[in-house]
C-alpha cells in the first residue's frame, strides 16, 4: 500500500465513524463534536484530492463558522434532557436502518457501475501531482460562473434578512 | 486512488445522513445530518473534479458551502423561535403552524 491509500483509509474511516457517532449519540453536544471530527477528516480527504483551497474553506467555514453556530444554539437552548425522550420506536428504527442500507447499496452501485460510458470514466486519470490552485478556482468563479456567484450573494443577503425578521418578530411579541 | 473509492465513501456518508434524518427526532441533529449529506455531495464533487482534471467541481463546492451556511443560519433561527414558543424541538411534537 502506498501512503495515499493508507491516508485515504485513515481519513475515510475517521469520517465514517464520526458520521455514525453523529447519529448515535444521545446528547446534541457530542453529536456536534463528532460532526467537527468528520469535517476535519473530510478536509484531509480534500487535501489528498489536491483541492487545498477547498480543504481550507472546509475547515474555516464548516468546522469553524457553522459548527460554532450549532454549538451556540445547543447551549442556548440547553437541550441536555430533552433529546433523550425524543427517540423513535425500535420497530421504526429498524425499518429506517434497513431502508438506509438499501439506499447505501444503491448509491454504491451507482458509484461503481453507472459511470461507464460517461465523460468521467473516459477521462484519463490526472497525474498524482496535479493540484487545483486558488488561481484556477478564482478564474473560473469570476469568468464562467460569475452569474451563479452573484446569485450566491443574493442568497446570503436573503438569509441575513430572513434571520433578522425571524428574531425581530419574536421580540415584538414578547414586549 | 481510483475515483470509485471516493464515490463509495461519499455514498456511505450520504446514507449515514439519510439514516440520521430518518431515526432522530431532535431538530438540531436532523440539521447536522443534512450537513453530513451536503458534505458527502461535496466529496463527490471534488473527487470527480480531480478525475476530470478541471476545477469546475470545486467551484460548485463553494456554492454548496454558501447555501449550507445560509440554510444553517435560517434553520437555527427557526429552531430557536419554535423552542421559545413550544419549549421543545422534537419534530414529532412540533405539529402546529399556529404559534
Amino acid at each position: 500500500m502506498n501512503p495515499e491509500q493508507i491516508l485515504f483509509i485513515l481519513f475515510g474511516a475517521v469520517s465514517l465513524i464520526g458520521a455514525i457517532a453523529v447519529i448515535s449519540f444521545r446528547h446534541p453536544i457530542y453529536s456536534a463534536l463528532s460532526l467537527i471530527v468528520t469535517f476535519f477528516a473530510q478536509a484531509g480527504l480534500f487535501v489528498l484530492l489536491g483541492a487545498h483551497f477547498v480543504a481550507a474553506a472546509q475547515v474555516i467555514v464548516y468546522a469553524g463558522a457553522i459548527m460554532v453556530l450549532f454549538l451556540f444554539v445547543i447551549m442556548l437552548l440547553n437541550l441536555g434532557t430533552l433529546s433523550v425522550k425524543g427517540a423513535m420506536g425500535s420497530k421504526l428504527k429498524g425499518l429506517a436502518i434497513i431502508l438506509g442500507i438499501l439506499f447505501a447499496a444503491e448509491g454504491i452501485y451507482i458509484a461503481v457501475n453507472a459511470l461507464n460510458d460517461t465523460a468521467v470514466a473516459s477521462a484519463e486519470p490526472a497525474a498524482a501531482s496535479v493540484t487545483t490552485t486558488t488561481y484556477d478556482i478564482g478564474e473560473l468563479l469570476f469568468s464562467k460562473y460569475i452569474l451563479p456567484f452573484e446569485v450566491t450573494s443574493l442568497i446570503l443577503l436573503a438569509a441575513l434578512i430572513g434571520v433578522i425578521v425571524l428574531v425581530k418578530r419574536e421580540r415584538q411579541e414578547e414586549s | 486512488m481510483a475515483l470509485e473509492y471516493y464515490l463509495v465513501l461519499s455514498a456511505l456518508l450520504f446514507t449515514t445522513g439519510v439514516i440520521g434524518v430518518l431515526i432522530r427526532r431532535n431538530a438540531i441533529i436532523i440539521f447536522m445530518c443534512i450537513e453530513l449529506m451536503l458534505n458527502a455531495a461535496n466529496l463527490a464533487f471534488v473527487a470527480i473534479s480531480r478525475s476530470l482534471g478541471e476545477a469546475t467541481g470545486q467551484v460548485f463546492v463553494f456554492f454548496v458551502m454558501t447555501v449550507a451556511a445560509a440554510e444553517v443560519a435560517i434553520g437555527l433561527a427557526i429552531i430557536v423561535s419554535v423552542f421559545k414558543h413550544q419549549q421543545t424541538i422534537n419534530v414529532d411534537e412540533v405539529n402546529s403552524l399556529k404559534g
